[in-house]
C-alpha cells in the first residue's frame, strides 16, 4: 500500500506527443508543479510493451487556448487556481527517451537497450525510482565505481571503470566548476578498481599529495589515501620539500632526450618562427639526435657563425632559435646528461601497478608542461607499443592498461598540433596499445574535432560558451536537448556524463570528496587503523 | 467489481415518497414540466428531482419555475394595496390558490434502468402525470459521483441563462458530498475541459461555484 502511495506521488503526467529525435512531450498532472521539475532529471515511462528511461530536457508552460493568456483566470482565488491548474493551464515536459527495457524475461536479462522508438500515446510518466536508476547504472561492485548521485536522488550512479579506461576520455568544464575534484575522483576509481594504472602530469601539483578547495580547505591527494599504490615524481624537488611532500623520484631530463619534434611543439611558447623550428631538424641531422641541443647551447659566437654559413641558415633565424632555446636553460630539470633514465623509472613503477603522479612544482608554465608531458609520453607510449607488438607475437603478457592524464589538453590537441603530439596519436589509436588518455580542459572548442569525436566518455561540468558546448556534444544523439541540460548545470559539484562507459547520459551531483567520511568510503585508513590492520596481518601470517 | 460498476450501481432501494412535490404535465425527451401541488413550492433552481414509471426513474435538474394563472387569458392583478401583509391577500381571496399554479421545468440529465445509473437521456420521455419528487441528499451524492451529465446542461438551449443553472446545480450537489470543495474543484475541472475554447465563460462560471 505504501509503495503504491509513493508510486502515485512520483507520477508526473502522460505522454501526449513527440518523436524519438526531438523527445516526447509530457503533459504534467494538475498536482505536479513545473517548479518542482528540473532539466537533467530522470523519468521512467511505462509504455504498452516497454519501459522507457529518459531525461527531462525542457520544461514549458502551456495553455489550452491562446485566449487564456489574454484574459487570464483569477489565480489569486485558490478555488479558481485549483480548477484551472492542469486543465486550462498546465505544465509540459520534454523528455528524451534513451533506454528501454522489454517486458519479457529475455529482455530483462539483456538489460537496458538504447531506445529505438517512443512510448505509446498517453503512457504514464513517473520520476525514475531508485531501483530504476540501479537497473540502468548497476550497483557499486568490483568493476563499478560510484561517482555521484542523480539530481535529487540518493541512488548511486556508477561508472564501469574497465569500460571507461578502454577509450580515451575527457573531463571538461569552465574554470572553477570542479574538474580537478572530478578527476581526482576518477583517478581514485581507476586505482580502486585496479582497472588501469595512471600517469598524471600534474601541472599545479594538486593530485599527488594534497590539493585545495576554492574555500582554501586542504584535501588529501592520492598519495595520502593510497600510499602504497601511488608514487610522486617531481620536476622541482625544492617546491616539493617546501610543501613537505615526500617524493619518490626526482625527474631529470637530459638534453640528449629532447628531439626536434619537441621543439616544434614548443614553437609558440618559445616564440620561434616557422623557419627556426625547421632549422632544428637540420641541426639534428648535423649533430645527431642526441647531441644537437647540447652542442647548440654550448656554441660560442664564432662557432655559431661558422655553423650558419656551413648549413646556409639565415642569421635572424639562427638568432631566433638561439633565443628560444636559451629559454630552456631556466628549466633546472633539464640537464646536459641525466644520471638516470626517468622514462625507465616511470615504466618500472607503472609495471608494478603503481600510479605515477608527476608534479611540476614551480615549472607550471605551458612550455615545461608541454615539453615534459609530450617527451615522456612519447617514450612511454613507444614502450607500450613495443610490448603490444610482442604480445601479438605471443612473447609477453599484455601490459596493464595505462591512462595518461593531461591538463590544458587544448594546448596539445588543438588542430594545429594534434597530428604532431603523441597525445593526438594516442587519442586516435585508442586502446590498441593499451594506452588511453584522460584529457582535462576548460576550452574543449580548442581541441581538434577529430580527437573530440574519438573520446569515449565525456564528463562535463558547466560550460556556457556556445562553441565549447557544440564541441563537447559533437556526434551525440539528442545534442540540442543535452545542450540545454549542460548549460543549466550548477557551477559546483554537478556534471553531465555521457558516452561509452554509461548506458545513457546522466547529470550527477558529484560524490563528496574532502571530508573524513568521504576518505573512509574511498578506502582510506587512518594511521591507527592502518597499524591495527598491519598487526593483524602479521599475526595471521605468523599464526 | 470495478469502480465504474460500483459508481453506476444504484446503491439503495428507492426511498419513501415523502418528498413528492408535483406531477408531470408536459414531457419531451430532453425535459419535462411539472406542476406543483402547492403554490410557490417549486424545488430550488438547480436541484435534482426525479420521476418514475414502469421503465425506471428519470432524473432531472430544475431549471425554471413559474407561477401563473390557470387560464391563459386571465391575468393576475395586484390586490394588496390596503393590506398590511401579503398573507392577508390570500386570506381575503381564498379562491386565489385555486386559480393560480406554480410550474417548474426540469432538464432531463440521466436515468436509472434496472440497478444502474446512466448520465444520459432515457429512451423514453417522462410519463404524463407521473409524480415528481425532490431527491434525498444520498441520491444526489450518488448521482453526482459522475459529472458526465454536465455536458447536457452546458449544451442545453433553454430560456434561462444556462450558466446560472449549472452554478446552482453544482452548489446544490456539493452539499451532498463530504468534501464539498473537492467536489466543486472536480466539477470545475470538468467544465474547464468542456469550455476550453471559451475562457471568459469559464471564468464567470467559476465565480458562480462558490
Amino acid at each position: 500500500m505504501t509503495s503504491q502511495g509513493s508510486e502515485e506521488q512520483t507520477r508526473l503526467g502522460i505522454v501526449v506527443s513527440g518523436s524519438l529525435t526531438r523527445g516526447v512531450e509530457v503533459k504534467l498532472d494538475a498536482l505536479v508543479s513545473v517548479e518542482d521539475m528540473a532539466v537533467g532529471r530522470y523519468v521512467a515511462i511505462d509504455g504498452a510493451k516497454h519501459r522507457f528511461f529518459g531525461m527531462i530536457t525542457d520544461v514549458s508552460l502551456e495553455t489550452i487556448d491562446p485566449s487564456v493568456t489574454i484574459t487570464p483566470p483569477d489565480i489569486s482565488d485558490p478555488f479558481v487556481a485549483q480548477v484551472v491548474t492542469g486543465t486550462t493551464i498546465y505544465g509540459k515536459l520534454r523528455v528524451l527517451p534513451m533506454l528501454t527495457i522489454g517486458g519479457d524475461a529475455a529482455s530483462i536479462l539483456e538489460g537496458p537497450q538504447p531506445a529505438k522508438t517512443v512510448p505509446t500515446h498517453f503512457s504514464g510518466v513517473k520520476l525514475a525510482s531508485q531501483r530504476d536508476v540501479e537497473i540502468v547504472f548497476g550497483a557499486e561492485d568490483e568493476k563499478r565505481f560510484y561517482v555521484g548521485t542523480p539530481l535529487d536522488m540518493e541512488t548511486k550512479v556508477c561508472l564501469d571503470i574497465p569500460e571507461f579506461v578502454k577509450r580515451s576520455n575527457g573531463v571538461f568544464g569552465k574554470s572553477g566548476t570542479g574538474k580537478t575534484f572530478l578527476t581526482r575522483l576518477l583517478l581514485v576509481g581507476m586505482l580502486q578498481k585496479n582497472a588501469a594504472v595512471s600517469l598524471v602530469f600534474d601541472m599545479h601539483s594538486e593530485y599527488g599529495w594534497e590539493g585545495k578547495t576554492e574555500k582554501g580547505y586542504k584535501v588529501k591527494g592520492l598519495k595520502q589515501l593510497f600510499p602504497s599504490k601511488v608514487a610522486i615524481f617531481t620536476l622541482d624537488e625544492e617546491s616539493s620539500k617546501r610543501r613537505k611532500v615526500s617524493t619518490d623520484v626526482v625527474v631529470r631530463i637530459g638534453y640528449d632526450e629532447i628531439e626536434p619534434e619537441d621543439i616544434e611543439l614548443l614553437r609558440q611558447t618559445l616564440n620561434l618562427t616557422e623557419a627556426s623550428a625547421q632549422t632544428v631538424y637540420q641541426l639534428a641531422r648535423e649533430f645527431g639526435d642526441r647531441k644537437w641541443l647540447e652542442t647548440v647551447l654550448n656554441m660560442n659566437e664564432d662557432d655559431g657563425k661558422q655553423l650558419i654559413s656551413r648549413l646556409n641558415i639565415h642569421d635572424s633565424t639562427y638568432r631566433n632559435l638561439r633565443r628560444g632555446l636559451e629559454n630552456l636553460r631556466r628549466f633546472s630539470f633539464l640537464v646536459p646528461r641525466a644520471r638516470e633514465n626517468s622514462v625507465q623509472r616511470i615504466l618500472e613503477y607503472l609495471d608494478r601497478g603503481i600510479n605515477v603522479i608527476l608534479e611540476f612544482g614551480r615549472f607550471d608554465d605551458f612550455a615545461a608542461y608541454i615539453l615534459v608531458a609530450n617527451l615522456l609520453s612519447r617514450r612511454i607510449h613507444a614502450k607500450y607499443r613495443e610490448n603490444a607488438e610482442r604480445e601479438m607475437g605471443g612473447e609477453v603478457a599484455p601490459s596493464r592498461p595505462l591512462v595518461i592524464t593531461i591538463e590544458e589538453a587544448h594546448r596539445f590537441l588543438n588542430p594545429e598540433f594534434s597530428s604532431q603530439t603523441i597525445f593526438g596519436r594516442i587519442a586516435r589509436e585508442m586502446r590498441k596499445y593499451n594506452v588511453t588518455l584522460l584529457v582535462i580542459d576548460q576550452r574543449p572548442s580548442g581541441i581538434d574535432s577529430e580527437i573530440m569525436s574519438q573520446l569515449g566518455t565525456k564528463i562535463t561540468c558547466l560550460l556556457d560558451d556556445e562553441r565549447d558546448l557544440d564541441s563537447v556534444l559533437t556526434g551525440t544523439s539528442g545534442k540540442s536537448e543535452l545542450k540545454s541540460v549542460l548549460s543549466k548545470l550548477e557551477t559546483k559539484q554537478q556534471a553531465l556524463i555521457f558516452g561509452h562507459a554509461v548506458p545513457m547520459p546522466v547529470v550527477i551531483k558529484t560524490r563528496e570528496y574532502g571530508t573524513a567520511e568521504s576518505y573512509k568510503e574511498l578506502g582510506f585508513l587512518e594511521a591507527a587503523e592502518l597499524k591495527k590492520r598491519t598487526e593483524k596481518d602479521m599475526e595471521d601470517l605468523w599464526a | 467489481m470495478d469502480i465504474k460498476e460500483v459508481k453506476n450501481q444504484k446503491s439503495k432501494p428507492k426511498d419513501g415518497f415523502a418528498n413528492k412535490v408535483g406531477e408531470v404535465i408536459e414531457a419531451s425527451s430532453a425535459e419535462f414540466t411539472a406542476q406543483c401541488y402547492q403554490l410557490d413550492q417549486a424545488p430550488p433552481l438547480g436541484s435534482l428531482v426525479k420521476t418514475q414509471d414502469k421503465s425506471g426513474e428519470i432524473y432531472g435538474v430544475v431549471y425554471n419555475a413559474e407561477t401563473h394563472s390557470f387560464e391563459p387569458g386571465r391575468r393576475v392583478v395586484a390586490r394588496g394595496e390596503n393590506m398590511k401583509a401579503e398573507t392577508e391577500i390570500f386570506e381575503a381571496n381564498p379562491q386565489l390558490s385555486r386559480l393560480l399554479t406554480t410550474d417548474f421545468k426540469v432538464l432531463v440529465v440521466g436515468h436509472v434502468q434496472g440497478e444502474s445509473w446512466h448520465h444520459y437521456l432515457p429512451p423514453k420521455s417522462a410519463s404524463i402525470h407521473s409524480f415528481v419528487y425532490t431527491c434525498q441528499l444520498e441520491d444526489v451524492g450518488a448521482f453526482t459521483q459522475s459529472l458526465d451529465f454536465l455536458s447536457i446542461i452546458v449544451n442545453a438551449r433553454i430560456l434561462v441563462p444556462v450558466d446560472e443553472v449549472i452554478g446552482a446545480c453544482l452548489r446544490f450537489a456539493s452539499q451532498a458530498h463530504h468534501d464539498s470543495n473537492a467536489f466543486l474543484v472536480k466539477a470545475g475541472k470538468e467544465l474547464a475541459c468542456m469550455l476550453s475554447n471559451d475562457v471568459q465563460r469559464l471564468n464567470s462560471l467559476l465565480k458562480r461555484l462558490k
